[in-house]
């Protein structure tokens, strides 16, 4: 017998990045409990409970905000935040389209999928139909 | 069989505090070593236990034993960040209790200051964080600060409360790299760095090395100085990354405080000085509420009106802290030697009248693992 766990395919990790450069935003659920798990995990943290993919509904709130002072030539500020998704989990992204400063906590914000650096990046845009 | 009492630290040193120019890491810590055994009136000959954690060294302990010429029976270069040396303390005394050594020496060195000006880390960047480019730590405990400030009020004028303190101690403290005279509207006016944290709310970039040596409890009384036993200690870690962390305002601190105080068999109340990892000034306002010195939320209150500064109602951060006293990339062995120096009595102008027990809570990654150790004086056991 072996005693090797079965790696075909690939790893949560691989398959999110995979999703994410198709556009799509996917996240994991319990396959009995249902309770989402972000970001992939093997299985689910604190109980081994096997996990489902789903596509996420994008929706979530900010939890937390912060602004990253950088020169102009630098770049200039940007915006830092945890992302509490509409199913759960929490996530760190960056809010943009808007001055780094006027993100607040308790704001609805939407998943957006930007490139950068030729990369998928998750990020996140004020809801402007939940209003602010 | 509990191991209250059990150990005391007999001998503490430290070297490079502040700037170190033309030193190494690991002859700083090297240096705080042979401080901390000449303490002990022992030399590197009697040690045969050892824990060290670095960032300049993947392997910790092997690296600083050929430096030092130990064999040791035990070892432990576990790394928590700068919360190891409080766990340190801990394993320490469980090796000693065990027999698996009889002379333990904890030890750190760090020119980070000197070597680059910049944080030292080996801190990989983390799956979900690093794409995102946050200023890590600061943006960490950024987050955290306004998650505080959303939930329970907590005003940037607090935090830099935390800071006017840590300075003011760190003015009666020869040791300490930052003695100018700072004020509230400095901290207010100072350049933001990761809102709402601005450069007074983010500890310095020393150089520093310390080193503490543990003994058995039945034989801490033929050392030279006053021993200091260890009553409590306990580590708890729930998070990695900062988004995963349970609830931004609560750190493990509320699982290792409590298990740490119940093997001491004490209360908040009970403790005469308070030594708290500042790395950022929302750190000791965290950690009073998670230690259980005042209730949750009410840490920006409770620190108001220079409380926890000189003559105030609970002396807290007493060297000056990572703040304002030293903060070489981990200032966790800082924390302890401060503690031992109050238990002493030897802490010159900033002696805490009779102290006869003392909290060192460590901290380490991004608010991540918090390790909680009390201390007392022969007369606690």
């Amino acid at each position: 017998m072996t005693v090797q766990a079965d790696l075909t395919g690939q790893g949560p990790e691989a398959f999110y990045r995979e999703e994410l450069r198709a556009g799509r935003f996917m996240i994991q659920r319990g396959v009995s409990s249902g309770r989402c798990v972000f970001y992939p995990r093997h299985a689910a943290p604190g109980t081994g409970e096997a996990l489902e993919w789903v596509e996420a509904s994008g929706m979530g709130t900010v939890y937390s905000t912060t602004v990253v002072r950088q020169r102009p030539e630098a770049g200039g500020d940007y915006n830092i935040a945890v992302v509490e998704l509409a199913e759960g989990p929490r996530t760190m992204s960056q809010v943009v389209d808007m001055a780094p400063q006027n993100v607040r906590i308790g704001m609805k914000v939407r998943a957006r999928i930007d490139e950068r650096d030729g990369q998928p990046i998750l990020v996140f845009v004020a809801d402007e139909e939940a209003g602010r | 069989m509990t191991l209250r009492g059990s150990a005391a630290i007999v001998g503490i040193g430290a070297a490079g505090m502040g700037e170190a120019r033309g030193w190494s890491a690991i002859e700083i810590m090297a240096m705080s070593a042979q401080a901390a055994l000449a303490d002990a009136g022992l030399t590197i000959a009697d040690v045969d236990g050892l824990f060290v954690t670095s960032a300049f060294h993947a392997l910790p302990t092997i690296s600083a034993a050929e430096y030092l010429g130990i064999r040791p029976d035990f070892f432990n270069g576990s790394a928590v960040g700068g919360a190891s040396f409080e766990m340190h303390v801990l394993s320490a005394a469980m090796a000693l209790r065990a027999g698996l050594c009889n002379v333990a020496l904890i030890a750190y060195g760090s020119n980070q200051r000197t070597l680059g000006g910049k944080l030292m880390t080996t801190l990989e960047p983390q799956v979900n964080e690093g794409v995102y480019r946050p200023r890590q730590p600061i943006s960490a405990y950024a987050l955290a600060a306004a998650r505080h400030m959303h939930v329970y009020g907590t005003t940037r004028e607090q935090l830099a409360e935390v800071a006017v303190a840590a300075r003011r101690w760190a003015m009666l403290n020869p040791d300490a790299f930052a003695r100018g005279p700072l004020t509230i509207e400095e901290v207010l006016s100072a350049r933001m760095i990761s809102d709402p944290l601005s450069r007074y709310d983010c500890c310095l970039v020393t150089d520093g090395g310390g080193a503490l040596v543990m003994v058995r409890a039945e034989r801490a009384k033929d050392f030279p100085r006053p021993a200091v036993y260890m009553l409590g200690a306990a580590g708890a870690h729930w998070h990695r990354q900062i988004a995963e962390m349970p609830d931004m305002t609560v750190t493990a601190a509320t699982q290792s405080g409590p298990r740490a105080f119940e093997m001491a068999g004490l209360t908040p109340a009970q403790i005469d000085v308070v030594e708290l990892y500042d790395a950022f000034t929302i750190n000791t306002i965290l950690f009073l509420e998670d230690l259980g010195f005042c209730a949750k939320g009410e840490g920006g209150a409770f620190v108001s009106a220079g409380a926890i500064a000189p003559g105030g109602r609970l002396p807290v951060n007493t060297n000056g802290g990572g703040l304002s006293c030293v903060h070489p990339g981990m200032y966790g062995i800082f924390l302890i030697i401060e503690a031992v120096e109050q238990l002493r009595g030897m802490a010159g102008e900033r002696q805490i009248a009779g102290a006869r027990t003392a909290l060192a809570h460590g901290n380490g990654g991004t608010l991540s693992c918090q390790a909680t150790c009390i201390f007392g004086t022969a007369d606690t056991l």
